[in-house]
């Protein structure tokens, strides 16, 4: 009993951590390339969702070619905020752009509210019902695809940025974006790269998460906890980006099981930050991030 | 930049805020007109000006915080929450003075600044904005869960009073409000000028440097931590007595990120820039609510969902403007107007 309860709680939050892994992944993106912090991915996530949504329910497509225009869509997204408010931003400090992707989290949570209100969605059912025995406990399928697509596609991306030449620009853009301008690399190109691909990332996010948990207002406070998982596997790492988001994953499920009990209730909406703040304080540079040595 | 005539004779000249019989002239007839506002307005006005001012508090206490000593904070309404909540608790459980209440709502927010700055000794730039957001989740988490808050409930306080008087008319909590409001600008705008805020520049303009000079990081970060947040805290004592019902949902991460759009709005690290930020984004949300029915008129099918969305299209999209066309905010481009008034028609 005790032990299908842990077996249960784990396969749950292997499932989100799935999903955080590959949002996770377009904030790491980002951050690699260009030294942003996307504090906005859980709008991304949001919008993605909802466009998946509007396309399967409202124009009644095909989930597969909902999926494509949802991804699509969420690419375009990533693209126009990178043209518009992320690259006259460029070469400022590290304060104002933070601030600005706040804001603009803050522009794109009115925006979705604008167009799709604040009524709860579901996905029309597009996997087969039914759950898994495993060693035990039972999973619902639609969490065993969620968690199989998330790293399929984690691994996608992994591959891509750590094997492709394009990778290594990408690389020398975050050093120092005037010295790969010099050695002949499109900073702007990049940027624009970066954020697409983010987008499109997050808009898969979005329709994994929304299988699981429905799709609703909440998703970007939702998506925001990539953030602690980015930190915990460290900022520049791809790899810590998936560690980071199944560890937060697995131990918001195990917190929410067993602390929960203890504590009355919710403990899942801040374990994360608990677990990055004691992260922060002891190993900020995470588990697989650089070293960075600056004496304060 | 000095007008014709006026110089400086010593470093007292120099350093004073108000110089010549204009300004405290001009000052005195503000200070009147801000106390003599609920004779003549109405009570539109007076809600708008108690409302700006709570505005005013939270932005002059993150400037500190953020503009003057460079330390991101991202939870300043969770901060907020722990004022209110203590000021809300004390009076109504334990019937306390809202004369004792009010700075013990500070001190405590203070130091739950404190505790939530200490990583800041450690970090800084973004892992500090990590922390802080961090610090917004978890302070909401622990009120929503403990049973002297009321939980998810809310409670009731009640309104405040001081020995007889009771501030329980929209008047009277305005002259609070105001009183309070100008009470704390003043105290920043002479911490400031004195050693600790030099320090805090200093660490702001480069830490390491600052370090070098003798100026104690660590010791000058969290006092900036503890000051931050004790004017949140004291707003949000306020807050407290001027609803009289709190709830966690009124401290959402959004309020904290409006925060931060205020002062950028307003200028980082000037005095005049969260007071004008408050203003202008106060304002904004007004405008907000006399445009949205109209709106709502002209697209009816478009009317639930725009309530809820238009407040934050219309901030963000202002917060973005300014951070990309004039990042120093209002206060730069008031003393740009100033300068070119003062030299007309020369150009310099």
């Amino acid at each position: 009993m005790i032990m299908e309860k842990f077996l249960g709680l784990l396969a749950n939050g292997l499932a989100v951590g799935g999903v955080y892994a590959c949002v996770a992944l377009g904030f790491t993106l980002i951050f690699k390339a260009t030294r942003v912090f996307n504090f906005a991915v859980g709008n991304f996530v949001c919008i993605g969702a909802f466009l998946i949504w509007t396309f399967v329910a409202q124009f009644h497509l095909p989930m597969a070619l909902s999926v494509a225009l949802g991804v699509l869509g969420g690419g375009l997204l990533g693209l126009l905020c990178d043209r518009l408010f992320v690259r006259p931003m460029l070469g400022q400090d590290i304060l104002s752009i933070i601030i600005m992707t706040l804001v603009l989290s803050f522009f794109l949570n009115g925006l979705a509210m604008f167009i799709w209100g604040s009524v709860p969605a579901v996905y029309p059912e597009y996997l087969p019902r039914g759950s898994l025995g495993l060693g035990g406990a039972t999973v619902g399928t639609d969490i065993v695809f969620c968690f199989i697509a998330a790293l399929v596609l984690a691994g996608l991306i992994a591959f891509y940025f750590e094997k492709a030449k394009g990778s290594l620009a990408m690389r020398a853009t975050a050093e120092d974006h005037q010295v790969a301008q010099a050695a002949g690399i499109r900073v702007k190109n990049i940027s624009t790269l970066v954020w697409s691909v983010a987008g499109g990332v997050c808009a898969t996010g979005g329709l994994l998460l929304g299988t699981i948990r429905g799709v609703d207002m909440y998703l970007p406070e939702f998506g925001l906890k990539v953030v602690p998982a980015v930190l915990i596997g460290g900022l520049e790492s791809i790899p810590g980006a998936v560690a980071g988001g199944l560890i937060i994953g697995v131990l918001e499920r195990l917190a929410s099981g067993y602390i929960n009990p203890i504590v009355g209730g919710g403990i899942e909406t801040c374990f994360a930050y608990i677990v990055m703040i004691i992260f922060i304080t002891f190993k900020p540079h995470g588990l697989f991030g650089l070293r960075k040595i600056e004496r304060l | 930049m000095l007008p014709c005539g006026v110089y400086n004779r010593n470093y007292g000249e120099d350093m004073s805020v108000l110089r010549t019989r204009s300004h405290w002239g001009m000052l005195i007839a503000f200070l009147v007109l801000l106390a003599t506002i609920p004779l003549f307005a109405g009570y539109q006005w007076e809600n708008f000006i108690t409302l700006v001012c709570f505005f005013v508090i939270n932005a002059v206490g993150l400037n500190i915080l953020l503009g003057y000593t460079g330390q991101v904070a991202l939870g300043q309404a969770a901060f907020m929450a722990v004022g209110a909540y203590t000021s809300g608790i004390l009076t109504a459980k334990l019937g306390l003075s809202f004369i004792v209440t009010l700075p013990l709502a500070g001190l405590v927010a203070g130091a739950a600044g404190i505790i939530f700055g200490l990583p800041s000794v450690r970090v800084k730039g973004f892992y500090l904005a990590l922390v802080t957001l961090g610090a917004q989740f978890i302070i909401i988490y622990i009120i929503e869960h403990l049973e002297i808050t009321g939980g998810t409930d809310g409670m009731t306080c009640p309104f405040a009073s001081i020995g007889g008087l009771t501030f329980d008319t929209p008047t009277k909590i305005y002259w609070l409000v105001m009183a309070v409001t100008i009470i704390l600008v003043f105290l920043a705008m002479n911490l400031m000028r004195t050693r600790i805020g030099r320090a805090f520049i200093a660490v702001r303009d480069n830490d390491i440097a600052a370090e070098v000079l003798g100026v104690n990081i660590s010791h000058y970060k969290l006092l900036a931590f503890f000051i931050g947040c004790f004017y949140s805290g004291i707003a949000g004592a306020l807050w407290a007595h001027y609803t009289t019902s709190l709830h966690p949902s009124q401290f959402p991460l959004h309020n904290s990120i409006m925060y931060l759009g205020i002062i950028v709005v307003g200028g980082m690290g000037t005095m005049f820039g969260p007071i004008a930020g408050a203003i202008v984004m106060r304002g904004l949300d007004e405008l907000v609510m006399i445009i949205f029915p109209k709106l709502a008129a002209a697209f009816p099918s478009m009317g639930a969902n725009m309530a809820p969305a238009l407040g934050p299209m219309a901030f963000g999209l202002v917060f973005i403007l300014f951070l990309i066309f004039e990042p120093r905010g209002i206060a730069h481009g008031w003393r740009r107007l100033k300068s070119s008034v003062e030299h007309w028609p020369f150009s310099y």
